[in-house]
C-alpha cells in the first residue's frame, strides 16, 4: 500500500501494508495457538486427571467459540491495528484501551517466552536421548527469540507466509500421529484404564481446576484481529480466518488429548514439557518421533513468531496514540513494520524465558488472556447498546446475542477460580500490577493523549452520549 | 476547543517506559523471587515402591519404560505428587474483590475519559 497523504499541512504518515488474506489470518490464529497442543495443555491433566483434562478441553473450546463469535463481529467493524485495543478505544474508553493493550502485550510476550523455553527443553530432551544430557538450553532460547524478531522486523508478509507453512506441517504432524496410532504403528497399545480406575483423582473440584490450563489449548486465537489493518478485506477475512481457526483447534485438541492420554501415564503427562513428542517416543517409531520433534519445533516457532507480530502491533498502536511514548509508534521506512516495538519487546521476552519456570510463564499468559476475555463480555454489550444493529454496517453479526456473552462471562468467572486453585498468588500479583498501571495511566500518562484522536471510525455519535 | 497535550521530552519518555518496565518485571517476578508463586503440588512418596504399589498396570509400565523410566523409585515422586486444593475463603473473597474492583475502577475512569473524547469529536451533548 502506498503512503497515505493526510490533510493539507500535515506530513505524510506511513501505513502498515494491506497484503494479508483469510489463509494468513488462519495461520496467524492457529499458528499462535497450535503450540497449546504441543505443550502446556497437559498441565490440566495434572490439575484434575484424565477426565478433567478432556472436560477442560471442551469447556475451554466453548469459551473460545464465544470469544471468536464476539471478536468476529466487533473486529470486522473496528478494522484497525491493535485488535481488541482499538475496539476498547472506540467502545469503552482510553483507560480500558490501555489495559487491553497491556493484556495483549503481556499475554503474547509470555506465550513467546513459553515457546522459547519449550524449544530449549525439547532440544535438551533430544540431546539426552542421544546420550548428551545436560545441554545448555539458554543459547537456543536466545537464538529462537532473536531470529523470529529479525523475521518480524523484515516484513509481515514473509513472516506470516513462513507461519502458514510451518503451522500446516505442525497440524499435519498431529493428524499423522493420531492416524498412525489408530493403524497400529505404536509398539505400546493405547491404555485408558485410568479413566475407570482413577477417573477424578481430585474429585469434581479437579474439573474446575483443570480449566486453568484447558485455556492453553486455544489461548491466542483472538490474535487474528491484531492484523486487521494489514488485511486486504477485513470484513471477510477476519471472521472466516478466525472461525476456521477455532474449528481446526477443536479437532486438534481432541485428537491430542486422545493420543496423549492413551499413550502416556496421566501422572507423567500432567507434568510433561513436550507431551506430543513424549507420546511419539512411547510408540517406539523413529519416524513418528522425528515428525513430532519437527512438529513441536515448528509449532513453538510459529507461535512465537505470531506472538511477536501481535505483541508488537499492540505496543505500536499504544505508542501511536501516545498511551506510551510516541517513539514506539514509528513504522520502518523500508519494511513498513513497527520495528521499534518489535525490538523493545525482545529483552522482556528474554527475561522471562531465561528466568522463570514454564508453568509460571504459562499462567502469566493465561491470566492476561483471561482478563482480555472478561473485557470482551461487557465490550460486546456496550457495542450493541451504543451502536444498535441498524446504526452502523457490520462486516459480520454474530447470532444469539447476548447468549455468547453470558456464557463467556460465566466461563471466565469459573476460570478465575480455577487459576486461584493453586496459583492464587500470581493472580493477586497480576491484579495489583494492572491496578497500579491503570492509576499511573489515568493520573499521569493520559495528559499526553489527544482526546479527539482516540475516535477515528466513521460512525455516528454513540447512543447515550 | 480541542485539548492540546503538553509535549513530552526525551527524559520524560524514558522515565515512563522505565516505570512500566519496573512495574511489569516487579509484579511478575517478586512472587517468584519470594517463593510465593507456584502450585502447591507436593509428592507423597511411598516406601519400597513397586509398579503395582504405585497403581501402574502392565501397559503403563511399558509406557514408563518407553519414556526412559524403568525403576519405580524414579517415578515415585511423579506418581504420588498431588495439588492441595484446600483454600481460605478470605483469600477467595480478596481475589474476587480485586478482580471485580479492578474492572469497575477501569470502566468508570474510562467512561470519564471517553466523554471527553466524544465531546471533542462530536461536540457537546445538546
Amino acid at each position: 500500500m502506498a503512503n497515505v497523504t493526510s490533510t493539507a499541512g500535515e506530513p505524510e504518515r506511513l501505513q502498515l501494508l494491506r497484503v494479508l488474506g483469510p489463509a494468513h489470518i488462519w495461520a496467524l490464529g492457529v499458528g499462535i495457538v497450535l503450540v497449546g497442543e504441543y505443550m502446556g495443555w497437559n498441565f490440566s491433566v495434572g490439575k484434575g486427571g484424565m477426565i478433567a483434562g478432556l472436560v477442560a478441553c471442551w469447556v475451554a473450546g466453548l469459551l473460545y467459540t464465544c470469544v471468536a463469535m464476539i471478536d468476529s463481529e466487533v473486529t470486522s467493524t473496528v478494522a484497525a491495528a491493535g485488535g481488541q485495543y482499538a475496539q476498547a478505544k472506540h467502545i469503552v474508553g482510553p483507560l480500558m484501551a490501555f489495559n487491553v493493550g497491556l493484556f495483549l502485550v503481556m499475554a503474547y510476550t509470555m506465550l513467546e517466552a513459553a515457546n522459547a523455553i519449550t524449544v530449549g527443553f525439547l532440544l535438551d530432551t533430544v540431546a539426552g536421548m542421544q546420550g548428551h544430557s545436560g545441554l545448555n538450553q539458554q543459547p537456543f532460547i536466545i537464538l529462537a527469540i532473536m531470529f523470529l524478531a529479525w523475521l518480524n522486523y523484515r516484513g509481515v508478509l514473509a513472516t506470516l507466509t513462513f507461519n502458514l507453512v510451518i503451522t500446516a506441517v505442525a497440524f499435519l504432524a498431529i493428524i499423522t500421529l493420531f492416524v498412525s496410532v489408530q493403524f497400529g504403528a505404536s509398539n505400546v497399545p493405547l491404555d485408558f484404564s485410568a479413566v475407570t480406575t482413577d477417573p477424578l483423582p481430585y474429585g469434581w473440584v479437579g474439573i474446575v481446576a483443570a480449566l486453568h490450563f484447558g485455556l492453553w489449548y486455544y489461548l491466542g486465537i483472538e490474535g487474528t484481529c491484531q492484523a486487521a489493518e494489514e488485511v486486504r478485506s477485513p470484513a471477510r477475512s477476519l471472521p472466516y480466518g478466525t472461525m476456521a481457526g477455532i474449528m481446526t483447534l477443536l479437532i486438534a485438541a481432541t485428537m491430542t488429548w486422545y493420543v496423549c492420554s492413551g499413550l502416556v501415564p496421566w501422572e507423567y503427562l500432567g507434568q510433561a514439557g513436550t507431551p506430543l513428542f513424549d507420546a511419539a517416543r512411547v510408540t517406539g517409531s523413529t519416524g513418528l518421533m522425528i515428525l513430532l520433534f519437527v512438529g513441536t519445533t515448528f509449532a513453538t516457532l510459529a507461535s512465537a513468531n505470531g506472538c511477536i507480530n501481535d505483541a508488537s502491533r499492540a505496543w505500536f498502536s499504544m505508542g501511536r496514540d501516545r498511551y506510551l511514548p510516541s517513539w514506539f509508534g514509528a513504522v520502518h521506512p523500508v519494511y513498513r513494520t513497527p520495528y521499534r516495538a518489535i525490538v523493545f519487546l525482545v529483552p522482556i521476552a528474554l527475561i522471562f524465558a531465561l528466568g522463570a519456570p514454564l508453568d509460571q510463564v504459562v499462567t502469566f499468559s493465561i491470566l492476561s488472556g483471561l482478563l482480555g476475555y472478561t473485557f470482551m463480555t461487557f465490550n460486546m454489550v456496550m457495542f450493541r447498546n451504543k451502536w444498535p444493529l441498524d446504526t452502523i454496517k457490520r462486516g459480520y453479526v454474530h447470532p444469539f446475542h447476548p447468549l455468547p456473552t453470558i456464557v463467556l462471562l460465566i466461563l471466565c468467572s469459573t476460570a478465575y477460580f480455577a487459576v486461584f486453585l493453586g496459583y492464587g498468588t500470581q493472580l493477586s500479583a497480576m491484579m495489583c500490577f494492572y491496578i497500579v498501571a491503570s492509576l499511573w495511566f489515568h493520573f499521569r500518562r493520559y495528559q499526553f493523549v489527544r482526546r479527539g484522536d482516540q475516535f477515528t471510525m466513521p460512525w455516528p455519535k454513540p447512543v447515550g452520549y | 476547543m480541542a485539548y492540546k497535550p503538553p509535549k513530552q521530552g526525551l527524559a520524560g519518555q524514558i522515565f515512563d517506559v522505565l516505570t512500566l518496565l519496573v512495574l511489569t518485571v516487579g509484579a511478575l517476578y517478586i512472587p517468584l523471587y519470594l517463593g510465593l508463586a507456584g502450585a502447591a503440588k507436593v509428592p507423597n512418596p511411598i516406601a519400597n515402591p513397586t509398579w503395582e504399589a504405585l497403581g501402574q498396570n502392565a501397559t503403563e509400565q511399558q509406557q514408563w519404560a518407553a519414556l526412559g523410566i524403568t525403576d519405580p523409585a524414579a517415578a515415585n515422586d511423579i506418581i504420588t505428587a498431588r495439588f492441595d486444593y484446600s483454600f481460605s475463603w478470605v483469600a477467595l473473597i480478596v481475589m474476587a474483590v480485586l478482580v471485580i474492583g479492578y474492572f469497575v475502577m477501569v470502566v468508570r475512569l474510562s467512561d470519564k475519559e471517553y466523554r471527553e473524547v466524544i465531546e471533542e469529536r462530536f461536540g457537546k451533548k445538546p
